[in-house]
């Protein structure tokens, strides 16, 4: 390194990095450090992963039992859904959502409300933010509600057990979701505004909108595009999940007299969950790993902002590139973390 | 006897050893040349495709005012133009390419900045083109000079560039918000503005100019009048090969001292016999300028016979295909222009 002229250190770290970004989660300003930067990056990126495995999740499953529907259109829908997003490669897919697919959106001008106050246009989703007043109060009996509901199911589980009754522990968690927030509106002072974006003429043919929150169609394309690519792998890991219990298992808990709902809760999807979640974990790092495709389509993200621009700004390659594979590594690393304690707590415990 | 001469003998091949070094030091034979003289080509790192200073036609041909910088080097070190194997480069890339060893010469429409020069592991040899950053909008907008940008304005753009900086620079002291965009193509660049996702597009001029000719339809689109910065365009090499910085910077200058004498791919030849002896230096037949590189004496004769001189690049890349017939401030310093380079003596 001494040869080609190249110098090793962190200390690049702490100097300002005088660019911008489209997008973040926090404040950043071009006046902050490299390593502020590179927490904002890491954050979009979070942000997109996040994003990604709970809608290719929510869209697996959906897929996923789809595909075992006794109904035919259903049944083949959804078969070729999966064959034809899982075989296109990833890349293109992202180009796709981005230029063809977003590109066919009107421009704000020309853009018509969804939901009436909600605008897709070319440069972004326009929605309204919340303006909060006394949010701690709102928030304070959110939580209240989470913990009185963990207390009722401990509860529940115990009557169970000690006396055989069920109590209607859904029915009661729902209520006390809904019931305490509307308290804290009601007596808590809590109150609830909406900043609707605004249409505000730039030029003579330039318009965007102001107000409420903008979300980057680069982000849309890339939550869109991992999305359905990655869940077409979790609906084939939920249908071999569901098809590797056999059948007895269900005749077995009808016929000690369990109900249809309570046979899916309580004997098949234990059993299927122990297949579903190792080799759907391996989707959740891959969709982590390729959301550093957003580089293709300029969303800030690790890749394009640290791994990028930073990079080219220092010229510290090494050290960069470095830490961006350590970070990755990290991220993966607690993600199959997570889901081997998840996936140790449903496994079947043996004695 | 015998003792004191068997120290002798070894005192005498000390004195060899060392001489042997010296006159190795001495014939100054830069290792990026010599193993560009064994490969048989010169490594060069161009743009991915910015018609005017390096672009690759249909078959494979490269042109460009940054393709000839690389193409006069290897008429003076190979003795054929053509011996140049290009490597397209991104913006993000094209320094840890060069600094690697990747390829040998970086002429990639890159802006000489301190802290690259200074930093990076990089040495900047010139400047072949003198540039600024400016803005494009579409016609339409109405938009007639950047003082009517308004907050919240959407700015296309490449990560990696000075533009990048610059656009900070100036939205910041106009005290506008504005939406950073940035892709790591150009092409993904012309794409997104052409399509509307920006309201504007930001690049050097002569990068505008350039692009402009891609879009959709070049004709609904301005270059806005006001220049933003200082882009001093020119040929990078790697730190520490100091003769090799010389050969690729003297050929440069050599292309643009032959333009400033009248001597041209045509009339080189011809030279030879011109009484002017800072022409005869020029082409190779009066002085031994050659020598001090470890080359021949016709290396720069070579230069102007098979690349042309710097007017010959500009005229055949640039004003031709339309891109900026007006050469500005790339003009000789004899004709209103800013182009002055060293003496060849």
């Amino acid at each position: 390194m001494d040869n080609r002229g190249i110098d090793f250190g962190f200390g690049f770290l702490k100097q300002e990095a005088s660019f911008d970004m489209q997008f973040t989660l926090l404040d950043y300003d071009g006046q902050d450090s490299y390593a502020w930067a590179y927490v904002v990056a890491l954050l979009n990126t979070l942000l997109v992963s996040f994003l990604g495995i709970i809608f290719c999740t929510i869209l697996g499953v959906i897929i996923g039992v789809a595909r075992l529907s006794q109904n035919f259109l259903i049944r083949n829908s959804a078969a070729w859904y999966v064959e034809f997003f899982r075989n296109i490669p990833l890349l293109l897919q992202i180009f796709f959502w981005y230029y063809a697919a977003l590109r066919a959106l009107p421009l704000p001008e020309t853009a018509e409300p969804w939901f009436g106050v909600t605008y897709m246009t070319i440069k972004g989703y326009y929605i309204p933010s919340m303006i909060w007043e006394n949010l701690n109060v709102f928030l304070s009996c959110l939580i209240a509600a989470i913990v009185s509901i963990i207390f009722i199911r401990i509860y529940a589980r115990k009557l169970q057990e000690r006396e055989g009754k069920q109590l209607p522990v859904f029915y009661i968690s729902i209520g006390l979701l809904i019931i305490l927030p509307l308290l804290s509106f009601l007596i808590g002072g809590v109150k609830l505004d909406f900043e609707l974006p605004v249409l505000k003429q730039l030029a003579q043919t330039s318009f965007i909108f102001e107000g409420g929150i903008a979300l980057p169609p680069e982000l849309i394309a890339l939550v869109v595009a991992l999305s359905l690519y990655t869940s077409t792998f979790v609906a084939e890991c939920v249908r071999a999940g569901i098809q590797g219990i056999s059948k007895g298992q269900k005749e077995a808990a009808a016929s000690v007299g369990l109900n249809p709902n309570q046979i899916l809760k309580l004997v098949i999807m234990p059993q299927a969950l122990r297949i579903i979640i190792p080799p759907t974990t391996n989707q959740y790092l891959n969709l982590t790993k390729n959301s550093s495709l957003a580089a293709a389509i300029a969303y800030p993200d690790l890749v394009l902002v640290f791994a990028g621009t930073a990079l080219m700004q220092t010229g510290k390659a090494i050290e960069i590139v470095g830490i961006t594979m350590l970070t990755y590594l990290t991220i993966s690393l607690s993600i199959a973390a997570l889901m081997n304690w998840y996936n140790k707590r449903i496994e079947i415990k043996e004695k | 006897m015998f003792k004191h001469l068997k120290q002798l003998t070894s005192l005498v091949a000390m004195i060899a050893v060392v001489f042997a070094f010296t006159t190795e030091a001495m014939a100054k034979k830069s290792k990026t040349l010599k193993n560009t003289q064994k490969k048989g080509f010169v490594r060069c790192g161009v743009s991915q495709g910015l018609p005017g200073f390096s672009n690759a036609d249909a078959s494979g041909n490269w042109t460009g005012i940054d393709v000839d910088v690389c193409r006069a080097v290897a008429a003076a070190v190979l003795g054929d133009a053509n011996k140049v194997k290009f490597t397209p480069l991104s913006a993000k890339e094209r320094f840890t390419a060069l600094t690697s060893g990747e390829i040998d010469i970086l002429s990639r429409n890159t802006t000489w900045t301190l802290s690259r020069d200074a930093d990076i592991g990089l040495t900047f040899v010139g400047v072949n083109f003198y540039d600024g950053q400016g803005f494009m909008v579409r016609k339409s907008s109405g938009i007639t000079s950047t003082s009517q940008f308004k907050d919240g304005i959407s700015a296309c753009t490449n990560i990696g560039t000075t533009t990048e900086l610059n656009m900070r620079d100036f939205f910041n002291s106009k005290g506008i918000k504005y939406e950073p965009v940035a892709f790591e193509k150009a092409d993904e660049v012309v794409a997104a503005y052409d399509a509307g996702r920006c309201d504007t597009y930001t690049t050097d001029k002569s990068g505008l100019a350039a692009q402009r000719t891609k879009m959709k339809n070049p004709n609904e689109h301005i270059v806005l009048p006001e220049t933003i910065s200082k882009e001093p365009l020119g040929p990078v090499v790697r730190q520490g090969d100091a003769v090799w910085e010389d050969i690729v910077r003297w050929s440069l200058n050599t292309m643009i001292e032959a333009e400033e004498y009248g001597i041209t791919s045509a009339n080189a030849d011809s030279m030879k016999t011109s009484d002017n002896p800072a022409i005869k230096r020029l082409v190779g037949a009066e002085g031994e300028m050659g020598a001090a590189f470890g080359l021949d004496n016709e290396w720069n004769l070579r230069i102007i016979k098979q690349v042309g001189n710097y007017g010959e690049s500009y005229k055949r890349n640039i004003a031709d295909t339309g891109i900026l017939p007006d050469r500005g401030p790339n003009q000789l310093w004899t004709k209103g222009g800013i182009l002055y380079v060293p003496p060849a003596r």
